[in-house]
């Protein structure tokens, strides 16, 4: 598409949703920073398992809020003693106090990944990687087939099954086409790293809201980054790294 | 012109005939076709309101995203590769039985391609955007997507399904030999795509390392031996029951039945043994991998929604091979046809829902979610299998009388010269004849 194109479907695009909820959106369609491979951190040992970060990704992305409510993050309770096998997590927990005695809880979200299954199986091409390493989807060009739910080993992507219902009050105005404007029913989503924002030179939502510092977030290419420091000195891993999807979301102790 | 205006006349003709055999019948075929036509109706109502809310219609979810649809799309495309079967015994080793029937098993496989495409289409969420996987007016991600692949292989098998059929009964209406020199090389080349329709299917889950239960190499192989059971099955069926209702005496011969129950028996031990192969190595390995076939076979963490199923397939396969393996209850229309509903059934438990839904449990991050498809689901369900009964009857209704020579040309050309000779006199006769 030419920018004058581009520019005619963000108009439109923006018509349709102050007719549809009411609010003036700022769609963005700013290109990925140069020299830029965003990457993720997350330091297991600091994680208490609250879900701030699971609510503030729901408030900053538009997300369906309830029947169904749709989250981009997935926090998993572990007995210790345990992390591979996954079998055993609860996803459900919901103690009146965390952190809880005898568990540790991971977080898991889309892990952009470098070599990512889901783009590979899309059969129309609705979902691909942008230069700066961050996955996105189409939601106007998914045909909703669901094939790369079936792909995706860390349950990264969630379907809209039903309409979703953004209230009004609680719309999130300030957006990016491949991020987190609106979206309809019977598409998929994901996390974007907060696409919308990270483009601006601003943290994602979930890095923002953690109130224990669990989470970081840089820029690979960039030597003196947060990511680097910690890939550098901290023991990292990355989930289900056997599976070849080389993963740029690193899990991390304190050494 | 004249022979333009004639061969239009005469295509004229043919569907206006086509249209009264079509449309007329015995009793027991109008209740047949609208009861059909009511089950397509209350499945199309049921497809609305899924179209207009969305797929939570449906008992799917991000756990299990994938459910009944899918389940018998996987089941209806083994069926289609099926005819295969019938293709090689007829048309390359010439056997005289089957080569009477293999039109029929080649149109059984078209409608079983349609009501294949049509699972998928049911499935998509966003029907609106189907148009995004054509070429030219959309952007197919071929070759990297299986499900492009699957696309391309389907709809190719289902117009060489289409094409041999209907090329070798319009050559027959006109009671000419056919060009083999034509058709042949579409025959043959029918027969490598029925097994790529299957392998590219299976190669669709096969290529998910996220999902263990899929990505086992042994996928392609039982895909395709479990489709030669269950394919060949339902046209043994069918053919008898054309036989029982046909007016037209259409010669369909046992032997051409037991010939496909042998068929049978030999998918059906390779089916049981790579099954075996399988299991062996998920049981003896003991590797974080068993999960699903746990889930299937002896239930996980308290779920065994699919243990009763998957059970009762397995002895149903194994009656059915039995029955198959020994001559004298194959060749018996009563323990064939037991056999043949057991084959039916079981493969579809096994490679249905037997398949596809313990591909999701437990889904990546070790959650169990038990589906059952909803009432809405089988209606669904039901409106495409019926759609799919109802094509191949329409066909079934043209086709016979053609093979068994009652709706012909001949007739009709007997007319159409008479008519000529009374309006431009003899000599044209002459070069007719």
């Amino acid at each position: 598409m030419t920018p004058d194109e581009k520019k005619q479907v963000i108009a439109k695009l923006e018509q349709r949703y102050l007719q549809k909820y009411g609010r003036k959106f700022q769609i963005s369609t700013q290109d990925a920073v140069p020299d830029t491979l965003w990457a993720y951190g997350l330091e297991l040992s600091r994680c208490i398992g609250c879900r701030r970060c699971v609510y503030a990704c729901v408030k900053e992305n538009n997300q369906s809020r309830h029947d169904p409510q749709l989250q981009w993050i997935r926090v998993l309770r572990l007995k210790r003693g345990n992390l591979i096998n996954l079998e055993d997590s609860e996803h459900y927990y919901d103690p009146d106090l965390v952190p809880e005695k005898g568990f540790v809880y991971l977080p898991v979200q889309c892990q952009q990944c470098q070599n990512p299954p889901c783009v590979k199986v899309c059969p129309v091409h609705a979902t691909w990687q942008e230069p700066d390493g961050i996955v996105v989807v189409d939601y106007n060009w998914c045909i909703g087939c669901r094939y790369c739910i079936a792909a995706c080993p860390y349950k990264g992507r969630v379907f809209n099954w039903a309409e979703p219902n953004l209230p009004r009050e609680e719309i999130n105005p300030s957006v990016h086409y491949l991020g987190n404007r609106p979206r309809m029913k019977c598409a998929v989503e994901k996390c974007t790293f907060c696409i919308q924002r990270v483009r601006q030179g601003r943290y994602p939502a979930c890095v923002e809201a953690c109130p224990t510092g669990t989470r970081k977030f840089g820029n690979l290419l960039d030597p003196n980054s947060e990511m680097r420091y910690i890939i550098d000195r901290k023991r990292v891993f990355r989930l289900k790294e056997d599976l070849g999807t080389e993963p740029k979301f690193y899990y991390f102790f304190e050494a | 012109m004249e022979k333009w205006r004639d061969i239009m006349n005469e295509t004229w003709h043919f569907y206006k005939r086509t249209l009264t055999l079509v449309v007329t019948g015995s009793k027991l075929y109008y209740a047949w076709c609208f009861s059909l036509i009511a089950v397509i109706i209350a499945g199309s109502l049921f497809y609305m309101k899924q179209h207009e809310i969305g797929l939570i219609a449906t008992n799917m979810n991000d756990q299990v995203s994938w459910g009944l649809y899918i389940a018998n799309f996987t089941y209806l495309v083994g069926a289609a590769a099926a005819a295969v079967l019938l293709v090689i015994p007829s048309y390359v080793y010439h056997f005289k039985p089957i080569k009477e029937i293999v039109v029929l098993g080649e149109l059984f496989a078209a409608s079983s391609i349609v009501m294949a495409i049509l699972f998928v289409m049911v499935d998509l969420g966003r029907l609106d955007r189907f148009w995004h996987m054509l070429p030219i007016f959309g952007w197919m991600n071929f070759p990297q997507s299986l499900l492009a692949w699957d696309v391309l292989a389907l709809n190719g098998y289902l117009f060489l399904n289409l094409l041999i059929p209907i090329y070798l009964l319009v050559k027959f209406y006109y009671r000419k030999g056919p060009n083999w020199k034509f058709i042949l090389p579409f025959i043959l080349l029918s027969i490598p795509m029925a097994v790529a329709i299957h392998t590219v299917t299976a190669f669709l889950y096969n290529g998910l390392p996220a999902r263990p239960f899929w990505n086992a190499s042994i996928l392609a192989p039982r895909f395709l031996a479990s489709a030669f059971c269950s394919g060949p099955a339902i046209i043994i069926i069918i053919f008898q029951i054309i036989r029982k209702v046909s007016v037209h005496h259409i010669e369909i011969e046992d032997e051409a039945l037991f010939k496909i129950s042998e068929l049978i028996a030999y998918a059906m031990f390779l089916n049981l043994f790579l099954l075996s192969a399988e299991l062996f190595k998920e049981y003896y390995s003991q590797t974080v991998h068993i999960a699903s076939f746990r889930y299937l076979f002896e239930g996980l963490h308290g779920h065994n929604q699919l243990v009763p199923w998957i059970w009762a397939a397995m002895t149903m396969n194994v009656i059915a091979f039995v029955i198959f393996l020994i001559p004298q209850t194959r060749k018996r229309l009563i323990t064939l046809n037991l056999g043949c509903l057991l084959i039916i059934i079981g493969v579809w438990i096994e490679k249905g829902p037997g398949f596809v839904i313990p591909g999701f449990v437990p889904d990546p991050l070790g959650e169990i979610f038990e589906y059952l498809p909803n009432l809405l689901e089988l209606m669904v369900s039901f409106g495409i299998w019926a759609t799919g009964l109802l094509i191949f009857t329409l066909l079934m209704k043209v086709a016979i009388p053609i093979e068994t020579g009652t709706f012909t040309h001949t007739e009709y050309e007997k007319g159409i010269t008479a008519f000529r000779s009374r309006q431009e006199g003899s000599p044209k006769i002459k070069e007719w004849h």
